[in-house]
């Protein structure tokens, strides 16, 4: 592989706090050579590669920590070739598969399959997180040490929660010896069961079963509770609420040391948009108020929150077409991850630098992993966006597998033009 | 009786009957005062009309139910359609066919209007999606019961002359209650004063953004109302302890005679039915002719009933 030039770029890299005209090389091995300013047009090398940016923004390629492959046992949903292609039309380099598969990935022999899939079928970079209990059933936790050994970047249960409070102070006490990130999907069983939709005023109307935001503060607040006295690594998956919010904030002032994360979906929408029962909108924790949305933004802005999912969810079209209680829950979104996320930044909710390191070097960093930031040395991922162009959500365009976009139609500004993995321009948009 | 203005030759604008929300207050006065010429028709000897001759309705209950289902079918009848009531029991459905394919082949066999009760609230809107037929809600989940909601007006205008003006006490198990939804967004459109009484455990979220005042105390709710609705405690739909028993809710909730003698003298009492006697109303009461209306109620039914059929089939043909 030749030296590649990218030029003309306004390079926005959170991680260094670098947000400047320039330019980016990368070496023959796929590698950041340097970045900077002082990369221009005057200084290249005459027989090496160039790539004029034309004042796109360059960035690194996004870090998703939330997102559903079918594989194995749900191939008609997504598969690793659709999941990627996916990715990639959404600069997305690297993703955190969840294990809520079938069979569930939950011991070392699935994982072995997974890394080969990931590779043989994908271009992006697959962080397979395994389960934290054996076949997520909230009795038996997994081997943590062995499956991490193995590559498992980080344990959760996924869609479940542990319930069990004697397991869970165990889990956390366990793992905290091989330095296991532990990710809780923080929903309490018992609070929400047969809910549907956020409770209120909504699930009032439509005659749907609510889920108190109290489901999510209480398994929160046990989890932290615990982590005083079994620290460990421990990140809260998705928050919804503005009741959460405010526990989180509290406990990270008071110098607890934790990460938490909320899903695109619940920044950008609320409960109002289920409009006559669409179940595309039917999401795992539910869409709330407006007052809990725009909570949840104010938390991305002081810190509460550190990262942004796409909570990826392909659902076959046969699982949607049902009744509301019926219907699977879930929505595709790594393709739109980023546009979505952009809205908040046109619409002046969150800075750009804040909101591009919650999806790079926020998310890499929880994780450990040499990602989410343009550091010398480091594969060259990133993702060149044109933040200004307008452009219309499509089902029918979405490269997922399944189409269940709960942004259908709608208008956003900001798109992926080309997505580079180790080097290589794995994605290009077609003009 | 009919205070209800007589509204200028509007036409429902809607294909399917799945709500009151979807209802305007011109909708609801076309229907009440259709299904006012049915009920002497009903109370005649000769009932049957050819109104509806060479229409097929088809009842798909997919929830247990007498009266509704039977109100449906005695209505199609007597507006001479050909009358077809699905047995779920017995049914594809069973077997693991989607509401959606059931919808697809039963509008193969191109019926006029569809009746669906289903256990899924926005079930009708789904069916309603998918058949080139009127869809008439009769009852989803804990969302709408358009037609109960309907006949109760009926009854309520049949014996005091309108709604505007009065003051209503819907009481009892709000939370799983679809009759009490209904009845709060169209006694709410034709004017009335909505009170609901229910302990805490049975309201719903925000309840009273549906604008309607929230008692949990009988007394206070029932004060000077002029007519009481009793619904009924619902122990299939409940998961897990809502209530300490039965006894419990009966002091504090059932409609007793001196829990009664707050609301008006003439106040009447309804229910959708089935009653749990001694358990939300004292048996007693329920049969009292001077103040009970819950068998007019039944009766009503029917013409109202006839009237939606009417109405809806016309806007398909």
């Amino acid at each position: 592989m030749k030296e590649k030039y990218l030029i003309n770029a306004r390079i926005i890299d959170p991680k260094n706090q670098v947000d400047v005209i320039g330019g980016l090389i990368i070496d023959e091995n796929g590698k950041i050579k340097a970045s900077g300013k002082k990369i221009t047009i005057q200084n290249l090398p005459s027989d090496s590669e160039i790539l004029d940016l034309k004042n796109q923004i360059l960035i690194p390629g996004l870090v998703d920590m939330r997102v559903f492959v079918g594989e194995p046992g749900y191939e008609y949903k997504e598969n690793f070739r659709t999941l990627s292609d996916a990715a990639l039309s959404g600069g997305v380099t690297s993703v955190v598969s969840m294990p809520n598969t079938l069979p569930v990935i939950d011991n070392v022999s699935m994982v072995d399959f997974l890394k080969r899939r990931g590779r043989d079928k994908s271009k992006i970079n697959i962080f397979p997180a395994a389960s934290l209990t054996k076949n997520t059933d909230g009795k038996q936790m997994t081997e943590f040490g062995l499956l991490k050994r193995k590559g498992i970047a980080a344990f959760t249960d996924g869609t479940k929660t542990v319930q069990d409070p004697q397991l869970m102070s165990r889990i956390m006490s366990f793992a905290s010896q091989s330095e296991s990130l532990i990710m809780q999907h923080a929903e309490d069983n018992i609070l929400s069961k047969g809910g549907l939709i956020n409770d209120g005023e909504i699930s009032t109307r439509l005659g749907l079963q609510g889920i108190p935001s109290l489901a999510e503060k209480i398994i929160v607040e046990r989890d932290l509770s615990f982590l005083e006295e079994y620290f460990c690594r421990y990140h809260i998956s998705q928050v919804s609420s503005e009741k959460t919010v405010s526990t989180i904030r509290l406990a990270k002032k008071a110098g607890k040391i934790f990460s938490a994360g909320v899903s695109i979906n619940n920044l950008s929408l609320n409960e109002n948009d289920i409009g006559d029962f669409r179940t595309f909108l039917k999401l795992s924790p539910p869409l709330r108020t407006e007052n809990d949305r725009l909570a949840l933004i104010e938390g991305v802005n002081d810190g509460s929150i550190d990262v942004i999912v796409s909570d990826h969810k392909p659902q076959d079209e046969e699982s949607k077409r049902l009744t509301f209680a019926q219907a699977a829950t879930g929505a595709a979104g790594v393709e739109t991850l980023l546009p979505l996320a952009l809205e908040l930044y046109h619409n002046n909710s969150i800075k750009l630098d804040k909101l591009i390191a919650t999806m790079t070097s926020n998310p890499a960093k929880i994780l450990q992993i040499n990602k989410g930031s343009l550091d010398t040395g480091n594969d060259a991922d990133l993702c060149i966006l044109d933040i200004n162009k307008p452009w219309v959500v499509k089902q029918h365009e979405l490269k997922s597998k399944s189409k269940n976009t709960p942004i259908e139609d709608r208008k956003l500004q900001g798109i992926v033009t080309n997505t580079f993995v180790k080097g290589k321009n794995v994605f290009c948009r077609n003009k | 009786m009919a205070i209800i203005k007589k509204p200028k030759a509007v036409k429902i604008k809607q294909n399917h009957l799945l709500g009151i929300q979807d209802l305007s207050f011109s909708d609801v006065s076309e229907i009440i005062n259709e299904a006012k010429t049915f009920i002497q028709l009903n109370r005649s000897s000769s009932k049957k009309m050819d109104l509806l001759r060479g229409k097929t309705q088809i009842n798909l209950f997919f929830e247990p139910s007498t009266r509704t289902q039977s109100s449906f079918e005695l209505a199609g009848k007597r507006l001479g359609a050909d009358v077809m009531s699905m047995n779920i029991v017995n049914s594809a459905i069973k077997k693991g066919e989607t509401l959606i394919d059931t919808a697809m082949t039963l509008n193969a066999m191109h019926p006029d209007i569809i009746v669906i009760r289903h256990q899924d609230s926005g079930a009708p809107n789904l069916l309603s999606q998918k058949v080139n037929c009127a869809v008439i809600n009769a009852g989803d989940g804990r969302r709408e019961h358009p037609t109960q909601a309907l006949l109760d007006a009926l009854t309520i205008i049949n014996r005091r002359g309108k709604v505007e003006g009065l003051k209503i006490a819907i009481c009892g198990d709000i939370l799983h209650s679809r009759v009490a939804r209904s009845n709060i967004y169209l006694m709410n459109m034709l004017g009335a004063e909505v009170n609901i009484v229910a302990p805490k455990t049975l309201l719903p979220h925000s309840i009273e953004r549906l604008g309607v005042k929230v008692f949990t105390d009988m007394k206070k709710g029932l004060d000077k109302c002029d007519i009481v609705m009793m619904l009924r405690l619902q122990n299939e739909r409940m998961q897990g302890s809502f209530l300490p028993s039965p006894r419990e809710y009966y002091e504090y909730f059932g409609l007793t005679p001196d829990k009664i003698s707050v609301a008006k003298k003439d106040a009447l009492i309804m229910h959708p039915g089935p009653m749990n006697r001694g358990v939300e109303i004292d048996t007693n009461l329920a049969d009292d002719i001077n103040r009970s209306v819950i068998r007019e109620q039944v009766e009503l039914g029917v013409a109202v009933r006839m009237a939606c059929l009417k109405l809806f089939c016309k806007k398909i043909s």
